[in-house]
């Protein structure tokens, strides 16, 4: 029913299987959204935030998927800016993950804020002092870039392709696509960077707070170098699920084998740094301010030590081993232990950024606090995956996400309907096989 | 009028609390959440959404009878001033400059109507002097009537914290400008705590003023950012550079090193962190 939309070459499922899924995301979606509209009407009563978690699991959600959706920026440099021309076959598919996660995480904070109908104040009255500031102006900014670069996609479907101007406007885009991926790349810099520096900042919680150049804190270069290294692995992860679900390859491995490289080698080095900035904070920092290492990670059920290792080690060193090596890359089951595991490190060093400096106590008098979820919260953490899920489901139905999809799995054309469509095509099309660079 | 600005002088406005004198006996608490119109609800057994701008913390030496020890410590908002004049740990961090630092009077303020509720403050105050408004306050039948006229009600989605009873800084500056004085009186500007207490352990003043009760009694130090002088006064947390205007008393060595941590065998206070 919907063929004249899919794109040329490619076969998708038949239209009530397409809907039945939709459908069963939308029902998350919806309990998310419902959920939403609890926090937003009856207030954050409805989570069970106190005055000691005042950031929780949906901060730490936001900040998980800033950090993963930085594949976007950092593909986006390696493609545009650097050079890196294998990676025109993922790069769709790294802006439409970038897209998804930026927008979530400011739905995450649109519902984050006791105020949501004041949430305009951060621009108007903005501090500039503050990290949070910066945070708000270059993550809004960058989602507009994001949505610059998500544009021109969506004038390729088929249908609106066929409108000229639609058409032109999309070659247009393309053609100064460099511009916005090096504004992309500065801006993300900045945004994953203060990020990192909300945490780092806080001069009043030693387990947060480390020392930097001029106002920035370590962490706002851990935060920058830690999304660059790790979100191009969740591109790579989501790619690979994505192949699974659908049971046909999408990217060509050279493409999947550089972006791995490049990661790996990131990684490798952020771990390192992340290394001795752990060495110096235990060693320096904290001790000057009379803490030792134990003292944050012990007499509570969840902080334990593990979690640093598991973090440094096992979620850094582990994949960072495997990604810079031709054979461990190139072999699937490593490769989907490395990615994975280095979503995990990613997501686990936001947590531990947002939340154990929460449970952590300062005062020699109070005591750790540990923190369980609402279902609010969760339903509202789980919607932006459920959001996510719906958009890459559409967006691969009707556009041509994956520039190598046809050339990868050879289908035989329908003479007849193949005819009908070249009769109606504009003389200016752009050439199938050419993507958003290279038009 | 403009050189009188020039040459004046700032007060810094802080609290002495002698901890020898403390009973625990909660008036400070009950005073506080009068004066300034604190929410409260049903229940509040749940003390991690309870609104306390003064809360009283019990502390004990840990040790077994009989050498048990116990002491009741009251903590407002310890009004930091930071490493430099002005940068508090959560005035720093307010992304909607919805708390400010006062140079006229050191006090940190509160625009409830700015906040827009991120609690990005609350993450940053080691204190946990900082409350958010998780419900919109329900007063009992009739208890508007008795709700402070000077002090604003607070919404839901905001955050809110001790002021030092500023609106009675503000009566008081109104009175000495209406009788044509320029400064108050040490006792024309107390806060509601301070007056409540009956045994007399809260203290309350300028601290730059050298006749005031508070700086004669901890004797700050102003080229060590207000580190007190009196060896029997200490600060919350001074190691972490957050220079609170609170001060404590204590004759007790524990009571004085549970105001901050230190390393195991560690006996001298080490100089502070300095943040940039």
């Amino acid at each position: 029913m919907d063929s004249a939309l899919i794109p040329r070459g490619v076969k998708r499922c038949p239209l009530w299987q397409f809907l039945l899924f939709i459908g069963a995301a939308g029902i998350v979606l919806l309990w998310g959204v419902y959920a939403m509209f609890l926090c937003w009407f009856k207030g954050l009563n409805q989570t069970n935030m106190n005055d000691y978690y005042g950031f929780a699991l949906w901060i730490w959600a936001d900040l998980a998927v800033i950090a993963v959706g930085g594949g976007a920026f950092f593909t986006g440099l390696l493609r545009y800016i650097f050079g890196k021309d294998a990676l025109k076959n993922i790069i769709n598919y790294a802006v439409l993950i970038g897209f998804i996660c930026y927008s979530s995480a400011l739905l995450i904070l649109a519902i984050d804020i006791g105020q949501p109908l004041r949430g305009w104040f951060i621009f108007w009255h903005a501090n500039v002092h503050s990290m949070l500031t910066e945070v708000a102006f270059c993550l809004s900014c960058y989602f507009g870039v994001l949505t610059i670069e998500y544009i021109p996609l969506i004038l390729e479907n088929r249908q609106i392709d066929k409108v000229p101007f639609f058409h032109h406007l999309g070659h247009n885009m393309h053609e100064v696509m460099a511009v916005f991926a090096a504004t992309g790349a500065f801006l993300s810099f900045f945004h994953q960077g203060s990020l990192g520096g909300v945490a780092g900042v806080l001069f009043g919680r030693p387990f947060a707070f480390r020392e930097g150049i001029f106002i920035w804190p370590w962490t706002f270069f851990l935060f920058t170098w830690s999304a660059a290294a790790c979100g191009p692995c969740f591109t790579i992860l989501v790619t690979k699920i994505t192949e699974k679900v659908v049971g046909k390859k999408l990217v060509k491995d050279n493409a999947i084998e550089l972006l791995a490289k490049i990661s790996g080698w990131m990684l490798l080095t952020y771990t390192i740094a992340k290394f001795i900035d752990t060495w110096y904070w235990v060693t320096v920092l904290a001790p000057s301010q009379g803490f030792t290492l134990m003292d944050f990670y012990s007499n509570n059920p969840l902080y334990g030590i593990w979690i640093l290792i598991t973090e440094i080690a096992i979620c850094g060193l582990v994949p960072a081993a495997i990604l810079i090596t031709p054979k461990g890359r190139k072999n699937p089951v490593a490769l989907w232990i490395a990615i994975s595991l280095a979503v995990v490190g990613v997501c686990l060093n936001r947590w531990v950024m947002v939340l154990q400096i929460m449970a952590v106590p300062v005062m020699t008098f109070d005591n750790w606090v540990m923190y369980l979820p609402s279902w609010q919260e969760v339903a509202t953490t789980i919607l932006p995956g459920a959001y996510g899920v719906i958009l890459i489901a559409i967006s691969y139905r009707y556009l041509p996400v994956f520039p190598n999809e046809a050339e990868l799995n050879p289908m035989e054309p329908l003479p007849a309907e193949e005819a009908e469509e070249k009769s109606v095509e504009p003389s200016v099309d752009l050439e199938p096989e050419l993507t958003p660079a290279e038009a | 009028m403009k050189e009188g600005r020039t040459h004046k002088r700032f007060q810094k406005f802080g609290m002495v609390i002698d901890l020898d004198k403390c009973t625990g006996c909660g008036s400070c608490m009950v005073a506080c959440m009068a004066e300034n119109n604190v929410p409260f609800r049903k229940d509040e057994s749940n003390k991690l959404l309870s609104i306390t701008w003064m809360r009283v913390y019990k502390l004990t030496n840990g040790m077994p009878f009989p050498e048990t020890d116990v002491c009741y410590l009251p903590r407002p908002c310890m009004q930091c001033a930071g490493q430099h004049e002005g940068h508090s740990p959560c005035v720093s961090v307010c992304p909607a400059i919805a708390t400010d630092y006062s140079m006229e009077s050191g006090i940190v303020s509160q625009i409830y109507t700015r906040c827009f509720g991120c609690r990005y403050c609350m993450a940053s105050c080691p204190y946990h002097a900082r409350y958010f408004n998780w419900w919109d306050p329900i007063w009992p039948d009739g208890m508007e009537k008795y709700l402070s006229p000077n002090v604003s009600p607070r919404m839901r989605g905001v955050v809110e914290k001790c002021s030092f009873c500023f609106h009675r800084y503000q009566r008081a500056k109104d009175r000495a400008y209406m009788e044509g004085r320029r400064e108050l009186q040490e006792d024309e500007y107390q806060t509601a705590c301070t007056q409540a207490c009956p045994a007399g352990a809260i203290t309350f003043g300028d601290l730059n003023n050298p006749k005031h009760a508070v700086s004669e009694m901890v004797e700050p130090d102003p080229k060590h950012s207000g580190r007190p002088k009196n060896p029997n006064a200490f600060r919350l947390l001074e190691r972490l550079g957050t220079n609170p205007k609170v001060y404590y008393l204590s004759s007790r060595e524990w009571v004085r090193r549970a105001g901050d941590n230190y390393l195991k065998n560690e006996k001298k206070v080490k100089k502070p962190v300095h943040h940039g």
